[in-house]
């Protein structure tokens, strides 16, 4: 199997370091630049584990659609949340498009990971397709 | 929340010989009935951080956080050990019960903690000290990540693929235990951390 696990664990310490890194900074705005490093390399790692995925044709697809999507579902709501405390505390501009970026590549990434860690282990879909 | 069905017979008994099946429990991923219960707690919290009540948010922060620590010392430190050393059939009914009640619990006491807790600090105006105090703020969320880590990229994916596996008509039995062994141990991390995070908040709760 392709490490798709590893660089999902690597790609949520990146999205959690650039969250620290801008409360870090707090009351102060922080500066942008190592945050949008960081979620930019963790949007790259998002991509690396599409195409890795993509190129499976023995994976049980069935059961990484369900689990990716029943876990994709619960943090919708968990992103959603998150989303609305930082709007309701005023975080406004590039600093909210910054966050809302790094919270949009974990919600992506959990439900991936969650779905690849469970499939691997199964029999593999009839169809063979990433979209079975 | 789980069901019960006949273990198939092994391979080399002959047909109609023998005792009958032996019952295995087949875990519901998800145990549909606790949800309206997460739904109420999750409510719960957003009227509270809407509304702004700091003792509902209170409450919530001091709740979850200990819950989430005991529940994972608790696994990690007492159950894990004893789950060690129960046979495998006895592991595995016990996992089977155990581990939806997991799925649910575990989430919601995080997010019932995090939440809550970025807001009582809001409220106490703990985001907005000077450093060198900050570095306590930064600190303990520097400790929620690895424990971030943790949870979602091993114990999670270890609890959902034991149940997935625990489904099966014939499960692999060391697989699950490979599984289960890492569900523990990083249970157990994650518990020893919560103590960092214990020493970190009570001191920003008594500066």
């Amino acid at each position: 199997m392709p490490p798709v696990s590893s660089i999902a664990i690597a790609v949520m310490a990146l999205a959690l370091a650039g969250g620290i890194d801008v409360a870090a900074h707090l009351p102060r705005p922080a500066a942008l630049g190592l945050p949008v490093g960081l979620v930019s390399a963790a949007a790259a790692g998002l991509v690396v584990n599409a195409v890795l995925l993509a190129r499976l044709s023995d994976f049980a697809w069935h059961v990484f659609w369900r689990v990716a999507g029943w876990a994709g579902l619960a943090y919708v709501v968990i992103a959603g949340m998150i989303e609305y405390v930082m709007v309701y505390d005023g975080t406004r501009g590039a600093l909210l498009g910054v966050m809302t970026a790094l919270i949009v590549v974990f919600a992506v990434d959990i439900p991936v990971l969650l779905g690849f860690s469970v499939a691997r282990y199964q029999e593999p879909s009839p169809a063979q397709s990433p979209g079975a | 929340m789980a069901d019960t069905i006949a273990a198939p017979a092994p391979p080399s008994a002959p047909p109609g010989a023998g005792h009958a099946p032996a019952e295995r429990v087949v875990p519901a991923v998800v145990p549909v009935r606790g949800l309206p219960l997460v739904a109420i707690v999750i409510v719960g919290l957003v009227v509270s951080i809407a509304g702004n009540w700091h003792w509902a948010i209170d409450w919530y922060h001091v709740v979850g956080g200990g819950l989430w620590t005991g529940v994972d010392l608790f696994v990690g430190l007492i159950l894990g050990p004893i789950l060690g050393r129960l046979s495998p059939a006895a592991r595995a009914e016990f996992s089977a019960r155990f581990m939806p009640k997991m799925v649910l619990l575990m989430p919601t006491l995080v997010t019932m903690t995090l939440a809550s807790g970025w807001q009582l600090a809001r409220q106490l105006g703990n985001l907005g000290l000077p450093y060198p105090q900050h570095w306590w703020i930064t600190a303990s969320m520097i400790v929620v990540a690895v424990m971030a880590v943790i949870a979602l990229g091993l114990l999670e994916p270890a609890n959902l693929a034991v149940l997935f596996e625990m489904r099966k008509p014939v499960p692999d039995v060391a697989l699950i235990q490979k599984l289960m062994r890492r569900f523990i141990y990083t249970a157990g991390i994650t518990g020893l951390m919560q103590i960092a995070t214990l020493v970190i908040m009570t001191r920003i709760a008594t500066w």
